[in-house]
């Protein structure tokens, strides 16, 4: 028996298929996949993701815990409402966690952790916290329920008073807003526009059905999954863990090194890595008719004649699948891949014991519902 | 849970049905609780036609997005046919599984029919069974 969401009982009632995920039972899919991932590209759909973790943290001293702890720069949240995606890093430079920080006020800022890595992320923070005074307070009382594609704010705004609708629809790309109960946050994993809402846990089952009641479909974690790799965006656990750095990941663009003076946790483990040169995060598009899946080898084609020199020989392993699944929208099998930096673009996937073409490519795949990969 | 079973078919403890077509041939597919156990069908790979099997031989491959698994021939005998539509349609396997989602037909080879196969009732109550 696992932990169990504000919204069970109603996922149950529903006839999702519930699967552990990070301790959680959650809902898998409530009937085809395929079906809600593309009710999220082409109209909106919703997901409980009340899983993760809301961590608020309060104190005079909060945002110099934060410029120690995570390796964005939170000094680049100026205006109260704005949102940071940022690593959290070991010493060693190792991911603890991927998280956003929403700057709430000068001295509360709140922070959404996954799932699997919520202890453990507590136990940090609370332990850089304790010498700064400030106080780490996790938000068990909340739910949050992700409304994501094109009609998905509108939708959800159309469940709030006229003066607060005008509130909701302001609000600006990663950015949030407190509406009465709610934290409204136009946040996502889907590539999709849409609103994160944070609410009290005792209203997610009435927003779940009056969203519900405006054709929001629902939508499990395996269409999440799907609808966030053809969004080229991170899986933690899968691309990346302890035992890998934001630079090898794809996400050197969310690494502030500048200024200069700020010593982030990991700071100097991420420029040695950067000065040795290190592995990288590419996108793959499977040439042929198959499925891509993680840890599939990935080696280098053969070159083809006048190519220019790449960095690896034929044949030989160059690294493997971090994620893959079946694109929905490009109807081809699509993959994160971490391999050698200046890998060539055409790689052979190991899949089953037979070599399968493709296409190195720069994630993300699709944004917006429209595929941004050629086939 | 899904339990279309129907009567006129056999079974296989690996998720497969067989048709007998009363033509020395037998028509070969995945039952309706092997397509809801995987979730949606994205992928199907069927034997060549003419490419000789051996009973519990795997033969055929369909992946959903969440796992593969191999399809496993419950006879010995050679493929006469295979469904191509399902490779532009892999969801037949999942709206139609003992209908329009079927895999192969096999001309089957004199070996009798392997005592392995299940009747209807036989696999309800197995898939019934706690795993």
């Amino acid at each position: 028996m696992g932990l169990k969401t504000a919204l069970y009982g109603t996922h149950v009632a529903s006839g999702a298929k519930m699967i552990d995920f990070g301790g959680w039972d959650m809902p898998l899919s409530y009937g085809s996949q395929l079906e809600e991932h593309r009710a999220v590209r082409r109209d909106s759909g919703m997901f409980d993701v009340s899983h993760m973790g809301v961590v608020d943290l309060t104190g005079p001293r909060v945002r110099e815990l934060l410029s120690r702890l995570l390796a964005n720069d939170v000094a680049k949240l100026k205006v109260p409402g704005t949102a940071l995606y940022s690593c959290m890093l070991e010493p060693s430079g190792g991911t603890l966690d991927d998280l956003i920080t929403y700057f709430v006020t000068e001295h509360w800022f709140r922070l959404v952790v996954n799932a699997g890595t919520r202890r453990k992320d507590l136990d940090w923070i609370e332990a850089h916290a304790a010498p700064l005074g400030v106080l780490v307070r996790e938000r068990t009382d909340l739910a949050i329920v992700a409304v994501q594609g094109p009609l998905a704010r509108e939708k959800t705004a159309s469940l709030l008073t006229a003066a607060h609708r005008e509130t909701a629809l302001g609000i600006a790309r990663f950015s949030a807003a407190a509406i009465d109960s709610w934290f409204l946050a136009r946040t996502g994993y889907t590539g999709e526009d849409g609103f994160e809402i944070m609410l009290p846990a005792a209203e997610a089952p009435g927003v779940w059905h009056s969203l519900a009641a405006r054709d929001v479909a629902a939508a499990g974690l395996g269409a999440r999954d799907t609808l966030r790799l053809e969004a080229g965006m991170n899986l933690y656990g899968s691309d990346m863990d302890e035992s890998r750095h934001p630079l090898e990941s794809g996400l050197d663009w969310t690494v502030a090194f500048e200024p200069a003076e700020r010593d982030f946790i990991g700071r100097s483990a991420l420029l040695r890595a950067r000065a040795e040169g290190c592995d990288e995060l590419v996108g793959l598009v499977l040439e042929e008719r198959g499925m891509l899946r993680s840890h599939q080898p990935v080696s280098a084609a053969p070159t083809e004649p006048g190519a220019g020199a790449s960095a690896a020989s034929p044949g030989i392993v160059i690294g493997e699948i971090t994620s893959g699944s079946f694109s929905p929208t490009l109807s081809r099998a699509i993959a994160l891949a971490r391999v050698r930096r200046h890998a060539p673009t055409r790689v052979l996937v190991d899949i089953r014991g037979k070599q399968h073409a493709a296409r190195v490519v720069k994630p993300p795949f699709v944004r917006n519902g429209k595929a941004l990969i050629e086939l | 849970m899904s339990e279309n079973v129907p009567d006129d078919l056999h079974y296989t403890r690996t998720h497969e049905w067989i048709r007998d077509l009363a033509n020395g041939q037998v028509e070969i597919g995945i039952t309706d609780h092997a397509q809801d156990a995987l979730g949606d069908l994205v992928f199907v790979e069927v034997p060549q036609v003419g490419r000789e099997l051996k009973a519990g031989e795997a033969c055929a491959v369909v992946e959903s997005v969440k796992a593969a698994s191999d399809v496993y021939s419950p006879v010995s005998g050679r493929v006469v046919a295979r469904n191509d539509a399902l490779t532009q349609q892999p969801e037949l396997l999942n709206s139609d599984p003992y209908g329009a989602g079927w895999l192969m037909r096999v001309a089957r080879g004199d070996a009798p029919a392997g005592s392995a196969l299940l009747k209807a009732a036989e696999y309800l109550q197995y898939i019934k069974e706690p795993a």
